[in-house]
């Protein structure tokens, strides 16, 4: 029962980690699909991090801290937007500029508004969303085997999550089952066909970058107001580009961005879980080698040793209309 | 990578558009300033003072250009070659190690100028091994090099902290640095130079790295413009297609560009650790590989625009650090904030204001723009 409890908390866990990966992922999926690569994710979350936790902590209301999440990230997709889409710059170029602003303005304005280092106050209850707790999961928590699957696993976690998960059905019927998302994935392919059928390559680009900036508002506000309670400097380290890495991982399918989220979140919790525990056979392995071992996977995934990631055909290359 | 604009002069190209970009950043940099609440004036008035106002300045703005100057040529290298390499912060990093090890075994029997060559080597050779693993990974797996340079950032870092902690930190110490480094592995200053002049300098570390990196600026552009594999490269990255056609082979091209890319990012580690902190400490990188970026993109991948950038960087560093003492709501983050501007105005908008310029110069003079040799195009 021991050992079962533990995995229950380690999946429980995973969960929780993976949430910002998915968001994220599936953020740079609706952006790449339309043909537009964005290495900024990491910074977007960042901004919506630091604006979703300032904003909560001065208007004392969490849904004003997510809309101002969502309302700067937005802001930031859309000069990526104005780089890569209006002006034809180099689309990495562009997002690498987007993380070191991130970066450093939300020190810079943290550290002046709030005079804690770079902080942002902490959140006082009112102000982060809370767990929701599932009719009857006190109730059942005693039931073997089911019972803390319920109660751990499936209630008690905050709105972002289940938004989160949701979002992965929703993107699938979006990009699969409507006419927006059967143009932005001809955009992403051949944004010239689409051109000829009398449709703005350029406008929806930018309405695909607008779900980007949307969700990876929603990624960082999860970040600095669920998982953390505030905003501390730096705090998506790397996370932005995990979920790059998830989404080639992924093939670009929503579906199999969730699973690719959850199994780096999976690795995630398992190290935390394994510090400094010795391991049959291979002995105490370095905590720095279970903190490298996403990227390493990623390395390797990438290489195409475990099936091969061909990216929508048109990725990062600026749109030029014919004349 | 051909540009749907017609010709500009030369120096309109490579002189005022730069310039002009340039502004931009700062102005909008300047703006964040007055949202934080201080004078942007005041602000670049004690910059520059910092960085140019006293010897010791000058010669800190010198130090942090050297380490600038690699990295931006490292990243200028691959930039040619059509490549991004992302890669240098990490590949600096790993050669801090090389070093460290070179160092720890021959600063007590060899001289500095022995055991420099030998440092050279070492950081090169770590820095172009860990930039050669992306770019094997590019060529014959077609693992996109961006990504995985940047994975091999992390795992720089996570194996560093590794390498510093468990290894190399001498027992019984809680830092995770090695040891000092004996005068077998300190460099020689360059101060006097400065001092020449007139000026008094109490303790800079500029050190005879600054004089290696103009070395490599020079090997870069003879590399690049004057001989067969720069052409290749260029070639390549110009155009992929025609390379192969010219029976260039892409495998070969892309780990040179990337060999030497890594290599000279490796480099850049000897300017801090042999010439100023003389040991291998946690994170002594410090954001510098990413600096080389902005670097490159400014000074337009010429080794000429790249010391020019390094320099305008270095004053930035030095002059941001004196800011921060005389105005504390500005950090040194803001020089991050400015390196995002620079990079985002000088890169991914290098062509927003091109052609305001393009109809003012054909406004004045209709062929200086080549609108005569275009004829009729039917626009």
């Amino acid at each position: 029962m021991d050992s079962f409890v533990a995995i229950v908390q380690v999946l429980d866990s995973t969960i929780r980690l993976s949430v910002p990966l998915l968001l994220a992922c599936l953020a740079g999926l609706y952006s790449e699909r339309a043909g537009i690569f964005d290495i900024g994710l990491e910074g977007k979350m960042l901004v919506g991090a630091f604006a979703g936790a300032a904003a909560a902590s001065v208007f004392h209301s969490a849904f004003i801290g997510l809309g101002m999440a969502i309302l700067i990230s937005v802001a930031f997709a859309m000069v990526h937007g104005f780089a890569s889409i209006t002006h034809r710059g180099n689309q990495i170029v562009s997002g690498v500029a987007i993380n070191f602003v991130a970066a450093g303005s939300t020190i810079i304005l943290g550290q002046a508004w709030f005079q804690q280092g770079g902080r942002t106050p902490a959140l006082q209850p009112g102000e982060r969303f809370e767990a929701i707790v599932w009719p009857g999961a006190d109730a059942v928590r005693g039931v073997p085997i089911l019972g803390p699957i319920y109660s751990e696993l499936i209630s008690g976690h905050s709105i972002l999550v289940y938004f989160a998960f949701a979002m992965v059905p929703f993107t699938w019927w979006v990009l699969f089952r409507t006419r927006f998302g059967l143009r932005m994935r001809a955009v992403g392919e051949n944004p010239a066909a689409v051109d000829t059928a009398g449709i703005s390559v350029a406008w929806l680009r930018y309405r695909a970058l607008i779900c980007t900036g949307v969700l990876t508002g929603v990624a960082g506000a999860y970040l600095s107001m669920v998982q953390n309670g505030g905003f501390v400097k730096d705090m998506t380290a790397g996370k932005g580009y995990i979920a790059l890495a998830a989404l080639i991982f992924a093939k670009w399918k929503p579906v199999n961005a969730m699973f690719a989220c959850l199994l780096f979140g999976f690795l995630d919790a398992l190290s935390i879980r394994l510090q400094g525990t010795p391991l049959p056979i291979v002995g105490k392995v370095p905590v720095q080698f279970m903190q490298a071992l996403p990227y390493v996977l990623t390395v390797i995934l990438l290489a195409g040793f475990i099936g091969k990631a061909i990216p929508p055909r048109a990725g990062g290359v600026p749109y030029v209309k014919e004349r | 990578m051909s540009t749907p604009y017609a010709k500009l002069p030369a120096w309109a190209d490579y002189g005022l558009i730069p310039l002009i970009n340039l502004s931009v950043a700062f102005i909008v940099a300047g703006f964040v300033v007055m949202l934080v609440g201080e004078n942007p004036f005041r602000a670049a008035v004690i910059l520059v003072q910092g960085a140019f106002g006293r010897g010791t300045g000058i010669a800190f703005t010198l130090y942090y250009a050297t380490t600038f100057i690699f990295s931006g040529l490292s990243v200028a290298v691959a930039v040619h070659c059509g490549l991004f390499n992302i890669g240098g912060e990490g590949q600096g990093y790993i050669a801090g190690l090389g070093i460290g090890v070179v160092c720890l075994a021959f600063d007590s029997i060899l001289p500095w100028w022995l055991t420099f060559p030998l440092a050279i080597i070492a950081a090169a050779g770590m820095g172009a091994l860990w930039a050669l693993i992306p770019a094997y990974l590019q060529a014959k797996r077609g693992s996109h090099i961006v990504i995985t340079t940047i994975m091999f950032n992390f795992i720089a870092a996570s194996v560093m902290v590794y390498a510093l902690v468990d290894i190399l930190k001498p027992a019984g110490s809680m830092a995770p640095q090695t040891r000092n480094f004996l005068p077998g592995a300190e460099l020689p200053k360059l101060n006097w130079i400065i001092e020449l002049f007139g000026a008094k300098i109490r303790s800079a570390p500029l050190n005879i790295c600054f004089l290696l990196a103009l070395i490599m600026a020079f090997l870069v552009w003879l590399l690049i413009w004057r001989t067969k594999l720069g052409y290749e490269m260029r070639t390549y990255g110009h155009s992929p297609k025609a390379a192969r056609y010219a029976g260039i082979s892409e495998t070969r091209i892309i780990l040179i560009a990337m060999v030497i890319s890594g290599a000279l990012a490796g480099m850049m580690a000897l300017n801090p650790v042999m010439g100023d902190q003389h040991n291998v400490a946690l994170d002594f990188v410090s954001g510098a590989g990413f600096v080389g970026i902005a670097v490159a993109l400014m000074g337009r991948s010429h080794p000429v625009g790249i010391v020019l950038a390094a320099m305008l960087f270095g004053m930035l560093y030095q002059g941001g650090a004196e800011l921060a003492f005389e105005m504390p709501a500005i950090s040194r983050d803001m020089i991050v904030i400015i390196q995002g501007l620079v990079i985002l105005f000088a890169g991914a908008l290098e062509h927003m204001f091109r052609p305001y310029i393009q109809a003012l110069f054909a406004s004045l003079s209709p062929t200086s723009v080549g609108i005569g040799a275009v004829k009729g195009k039917g626009a």
